[in-house]
């Protein structure tokens, strides 16, 4: 275990003798399933549930030869911005004393960034692998919708998250995608998506070349973002500028509305997704008798934490009736309206750029009292989840307080190679 | 903003739609925490109505018979069972 509590569990999962992965270790969130090692989405409700079948990701990290040094601690069924909301503890950041190592998958980052593993696993709903990435000041890929099976992993608001890797380099994290991706018969919304990226190769993409290279920078994700995390946003893009990058200003109007979209649609999804756990095929039982619901409902009472059933609940509102076309149909609207302009913004520009997230790590406890502040947080990575594109989060340098930033940089669909590009000009 | 927008009963009804048994702390942080909340979700109201142009597409497998979990292995995980099969709660 280690001593900022990145690991839930230390089980030693041993790939094949070869492979583009030997010799190298890769935590796994454990929200992705592992045959015969406990798997518990940070939660009392699954906290000995162990699955009988490996998610498609590690099989094939097995077969790439990685080794699985442990099961990464995480916001409970990945709803947090902070890895605070586990059942099995906080996880603090090993980079920043006395701060949170972003979330959800904050422990797969924190393994990371302290060297405990040589990269990890985790899974991006609204920025959970950039997020965390940016605070421990590690390298974090969430892929195009589509990319990367998500066969095994526990659902939370499907029509959203992708599993992604988290490394030190961009290289190292290009490779491990690399490992990953590619089309499985057993998710049927995964997209053969071999004329686009030929062969699925990632790694040699990193080679650092940005000469020519057009970055577009929406403004609306500069407003309102703290000072520290806006200069040392500037001073990269002024690097990347110096290595042959050119930028200029785009509008996207529509990202003004994003967060709300994304939460009210994350939200529904999860109130259908939690909606198995009722302690009969699996999950916490409360052992009580009687009527089924109210069986049902004490043992949920008893399996899920705060921020948990606060979502739950808040999506079975946005979906009951009288409310469904005031939030959960205009959530929509605002979806596509953000994929629109993504599109619009990307037909004359390579890539965008912004922070990956407009603060600075918080003080641990900071956030857990004010659920929408830290839901507003998410405002620079939750419209890329909407529009189903690839992101990258690569270190900008540190604020005068020398807390790490973050810098996100988005593609085009299936554009993988040329942000991967973009960013090995900066880590 | 106001914030009776969410009243006690309305979290409770919803609790109980979502089967989430609630304390009476959380019933009264969630009421108000929801009424906060529901009213930044409103800002969705200025959303212009927008084409959904999506090439949505069924994907379907062949229904064939192949390979699953062993029925003790689709068990391995139930708190209760009995004679093969899940195991409820009794119904009073």
């Amino acid at each position: 275990m280690t001593g900022y509590n990145g690991y839930i569990a230390t089980d030693t999962i041993e790939g094949s003798d070869d492979g583009p992965l030997a010799g190298r270790t890769v935590a796994v969130k454990d929200n992705i399933s592992t045959e015969g090692v406990r798997t518990t989405c940070g939660s009392e409700m699954l906290d000995d549930y162990v699955p009988p079948y490996d998610a498609t990701v590690v099989e094939r990290l097995k077969d790439a030869g990685a080794t699985i040094p442990g099961k990464t601690n995480m916001d409970e069924f990945g709803m947090g911005t902070t890895t605070e909301t586990s059942a099995f503890g906080a996880v603090e950041n090993p980079v920043a004393e006395g701060r949170v190592p972003g979330g959800s998958s904050g422990g797969s980052a924190a393994v990371v960034a302290a060297g405990d593993a040589d990269m990890a696993l985790g899974s991006d709903t609204g920025g959970s692998i950039r997020c965390p990435a940016a605070f421990c000041g590690v390298v974090g890929i969430k892929p195009t919708y589509g990319l990367v099976s998500r066969y095994g992993l526990v659902a939370y608001a499907n029509s959203l998250e992708q599993i992604g890797p988290i490394a030190p380099s961009v290289e190292e994290a290009a490779e491990l995608l690399e490992v990953i991706a590619g089309p499985d018969e057993r998710d049927g919304t995964t997209r053969d998506a071999s004329e686009q990226v030929e062969d699925y190769a990632f790694a040699d993409a990193a080679d650092g070349d940005v000469e020519g290279l057009s970055i577009g920078v929406p403004t609306e994700l500069l407003d309102g973002a703290d000072e520290g995390v806006v200069e040392t946003f500037w001073d990269a893009m002024d690097e990347l500028e110096s290595q042959g990058a050119t930028y200029h200003e785009v509008d996207l109007p529509s990202v003004e509305h994003a967060v709300e979209a994304y939460y009210v649609i994350a939200m529904s999804e999860a109130s259908s997704n939690l909606a198995r756990f009722d302690g009969v095929r699996y999950g916490k039982s409360g052992g009580y008798d009687g009527n089924w619901n109210e069986s049902f409902a004490n043992a949920r009472e008893e399996g899920f934490g705060e921020e948990v059933k606060r979502r739950v609940l808040l999506g079975t509102y946005a979906l009951s009736a009288g409310y469904h076309d005031k939030y959960y149909k205009k959530a929509q609207d605002a979806r596509a309206w953000v994929k629109q302009d993504f599109d619009e913004a990307l037909s004359d520009a390579d890539v965008l750029a912004s922070p990956t997230m407009p603060v600075p790590p918080m003080k641990r406890g900071e956030s857990l009292d004010d659920p929408l502040t830290m839901y507003l947080a998410d405002a620079n990575t939750t419209p890329v989840n909407l529009a189903n594109l690839p992101a990258i989060s690569v270190p900008a340098g540190e604020t005068d307080d020398g807390l790490p930033v973050g810098l996100q940089l988005v593609g085009p669909a299936f554009g993988e190679r040329t942000i991967i590009r973009a960013g090995s000009a900066l880590a | 903003m106001s914030d009776n927008a969410v009243d006690p009963d309305e979290v409770r009804h919803i609790a109980d739609l979502a089967r989430i048994d609630l304390d009476e702390g959380e019933v009264e942080r969630f009421t108000e925490q929801f009424g906060e909340i529901l009213a930044a979700f409103e800002a969705l109201d200025e959303v212009p109505e927008t084409d959904r142009d999506a090439d949505l597409a069924n994907v379907m497998r062949p229904d064939e018979v192949r390979d699953g979990l062993t029925q003790a292995e689709a068990l391995q995980n139930a708190p209760e069972s009995e004679a093969g099969q899940f195991k409820g709660p009794k119904v009073s």
